[in-house]
């Protein structure tokens, strides 16, 4: 791989990994069974130059200024695919700084964050730039130069340009910036109000990357399959820097569909993916029912065999001995599978447990975007799935206020923390104090150096899909209720308990004087809940009786509502929707 | 050709005998998520199944945002 140490970009570092490896396959994109394209370090060279090259004719990133002025940010809005990799290396390029949108906002929520980030330039895939166009705020894009990707022959692209036809001629200037400049701006959250745009510098990735790979390594030959979005910050760091700094591939599949995640693996002899808990749950139960199926006497050696392949594994994997032992289960997996990573929530340590006496080891971990990608992670030496690992090289972990049994809040110090929040000083103050990162999250250090989590602190859930919901973000949809007041809460941070599972919103309501909870505020409640993307869904609603606490410029004191709530009140209290 | 309305019906049919529920407890308004208790992924699976019954392909991001039978059926109807 390349010696990280030596460079202070990320333009710059993948710059020298195309030419060096230019007959190394980079990239395949598959669409369900289909194979789209697939493109050596060559080829994505001669895809990302010409459109640097037109990028530096409309303007962008010009001159020698700062990178983090707003014109040289443009953001990529897309599923992951190979158009991703390409347009963010033009970027770095030409010393740009992404800004990278998750595609399953809305229109109105990519609107409001490409407003906040500033974006100059916006990449787009057609399906979403269509409803963008559609969108109420759509007048008001700030974007001056829009790129959209696969759109139709004739298709109406109001005002925007073809990705496909947007080529400069000549060579573009490769514009170098430092290690302290910023590479990206990555919202962590605040679609619906206050939007937290983490501004990751070069030198976080760099290091970042230095780190997963000491613990991980990629080089040519080696498979990534990439299913989450490049937006995510794992699949960013290790479904694009990681395996490109090394000379690897990466396979994009476009779709979740649960039968051609399970078929690209032997397709494509996979060696690493990365996955939330909920898709490796899904492969679990997969392979149980087929487990189930043998027939009695197949299934008494098979069960001998796991349990056989789990005693000599105890202290750590053996890929070789497990892959002769269960050749089946491994040859549906394609023979090559080194590791999954699991992240983005928290993983029950059965299911892990599960595919380790497989054979098949899942690093889970623990890590945030305001912290770079991941702050710990399973090295598997000696397996531990009830803890998220040991810190990685390079971070430093502590537990800030232990109560007497070591449980307190973590806290992260470590040159992959974020520079700060975008154009928000005061919350950049309360989230990194001295140095340290105040996670929110709520965990204890063992004695073997290993992270074991105990709950959020932070008013926030995450989901089984890896989904980071915080409740401010989600009022906008019960906006107009007919209340005198309501709050959205973590049913956790009102009546705090010391699980990472089951996390529910839930809304308090404060009615008029002489209201009561009728049908139709019932069904009106239910009815804007619906609108909401499922997975930030309220569970239930609890009615209080006293005014909120508000500040002099009339926003709620969330914290000490949330105190007088959960001393006055107890969960029972929760009526479901 | 389908009409909307039993393009509708056959959705109901396959999503009631596919998770287990009686057919009689579905309406074309309901949230799938909630009223069939499953999460993205089975809803992916369900429409898989209802791609090779109607013989149509529906890319994943065609039903993103979608939580309705009867939207779910206009997204199907539109590809028959």
């Amino acid at each position: 791989m390349l010696d990280l140490k030596n460079y202070d970009s990320l333009g710059a570092a993948l710059r020298d990994a195309l030419e060096r490896w230019p007959d190394e396959v980079c990239l395949i994109e598959a669409d369900r069974d289909r194979e789209k394209c697939r493109l050596t370090y060559g080829q994505f060279k001669e895809a990302a130059l010409p459109l640097a090259a037109a990028l530096q004719e409309v303007g962008f990133a010009a001159g020698d200024g700062s990178a983090s002025l707003s014109t040289s940010r443009a953001a990529i809005i897309m599923t992951n695919q190979s158009k991703w990799l390409i347009s963010a290396y033009a970027i770095f390029y030409c010393g740009g700084v992404l800004v990278p949108l998750d595609y399953k906002l809305t229109p109105e929520e990519h609107l409001a964050l490409l407003a906040h980030s500033k974006a100059r330039v916006l990449i787009v895939e057609y399906h979403l730039w269509r409803a963008i166009t559609q969108a109420e705020g759509f007048p008001q894009l700030s974007a001056e130069t829009v790129l959209v990707t696969e759109a139709p022959p004739g298709a109406e692209l109001a005002g925007a340009r073809r990705w496909e036809e947007f080529r400069g001629s000549g060579m573009p200037q490769f514009i170098p910036r430092g290690r302290k400049d910023m590479a990206s701006i990555v919202y962590s959250s605040g679609t619906g109000g206050r939007p937290k745009g983490c501004v990751m510098t070069h030198g976080n990735y760099l290091e970042q990357c230095m780190a997963l790979t000491a613990l991980y390594p990629f080089w040519p030959g080696v498979r990534y399959l990439s299913i989450l979005p490049t937006n995510h910050a794992i699949d960013f760091m290790v479904g694009f820097i990681g395996p490109f700094t090394c000379g690897a591939a990466v396979v994009h599949l476009r779709t979740l569909r649960p039968e051609y995640v399970r078929e690209a693996f032997p397709r494509y002899k996979i060696t690493y993916m990365s996955l939330v808990p909920l898709v490796l749950k899904n492969l679990e139960k997969g392979l149980r029912a087929r487990f189930a199926e043998l027939p009695p006497h197949k299934k008494l050696v098979f069960d001998a065999l796991v349990a056989f392949n789990r005693a000599l594994t105890r202290r750590r994997p053996n890929l070789a001995l497990s892959r002769r032992l269960l050749r089946q289960v491994h040859q549906a997996f394609g023979g090559e599978v080194r590791a999954l990573f699991v992240g983005g929530a928290f993983t029950e340590p059965a299911t892990l447990q599960f595919f380790y006496d497989l054979g098949i080891p899942v690093a889970n971990g623990y890590g945030l975007t305001e912290a770079g990608t991941a702050v710990t992670l399973n090295d598997f030496n000696p397996f531990r799935p009830d803890t998220v690992g040991k810190p990685l090289p390079g971070m430093e972990v502590r537990i800030v206020n232990p109560a007497p049994d070591g449980i307190g809040e973590v806290a992260v110090r470590s040159k992959t923390v974020m520079s700060h929040y975008l154009d928000d000083p005061e919350m950049t103050a309360e989230t990194i104090v001295d140095g340290w990162l105040i996670t929110g999250d709520l965990g204890r250090m063992d004695a073997t150096g290993h992270l074991q989590l105990f709950g959020r602190k932070k008013n926030m859930i995450v989901t089984q899909e890896g989904k980071n919901i915080y409740p401010e973000d989600i009022e906008t949809a019960f906006e107009g209720l007919p209340v005198k007041e309501f709050c959205v809460f973590a049913a956790h941070y009102l009546w705090p308990e010391r699980t990472m599972v089951g996390e529910q919103l839930m809304i308090v309501l404060r009615l008029e004087a002489g209201q009561e909870m009728s049908q139709a505020l019932r069904a009106d409640l239910a009815a804007r809940n619906r609108r909401l993307l499922n997975y930030k869904r309220i569970s239930g609603y609890v009615l209080w009786e006293l005014d909120f606490p508000r500040t002099a410029s009339l926003k709620i004191k969330r914290a000490v509502l949330a105190e007088q709530i959960g001393q006055q009140l107890t969960r029972a209290s929760v009526v479901p929707l | 050709m389908r009409t909307l309305e039993q393009t509708t019906d056959e959705i109901l049919t396959l999503a009631a005998t596919h998770f287990k529920v009686s057919r009689a407890e579905l309406t074309p308004d309901d949230d799938f998520f909630k009223k069939l208790g499953i999460d993205s992924l089975q809803a992916l699976d369900l429409l898989s199944r209802l791609e090779n019954h109607f013989g149509v392909e529906l890319p994943d991001y065609e039903i993103q945002g979608v939580t309705d039978f009867r939207t779910l059926a206009s997204r199907i109807q539109s590809r028959l």
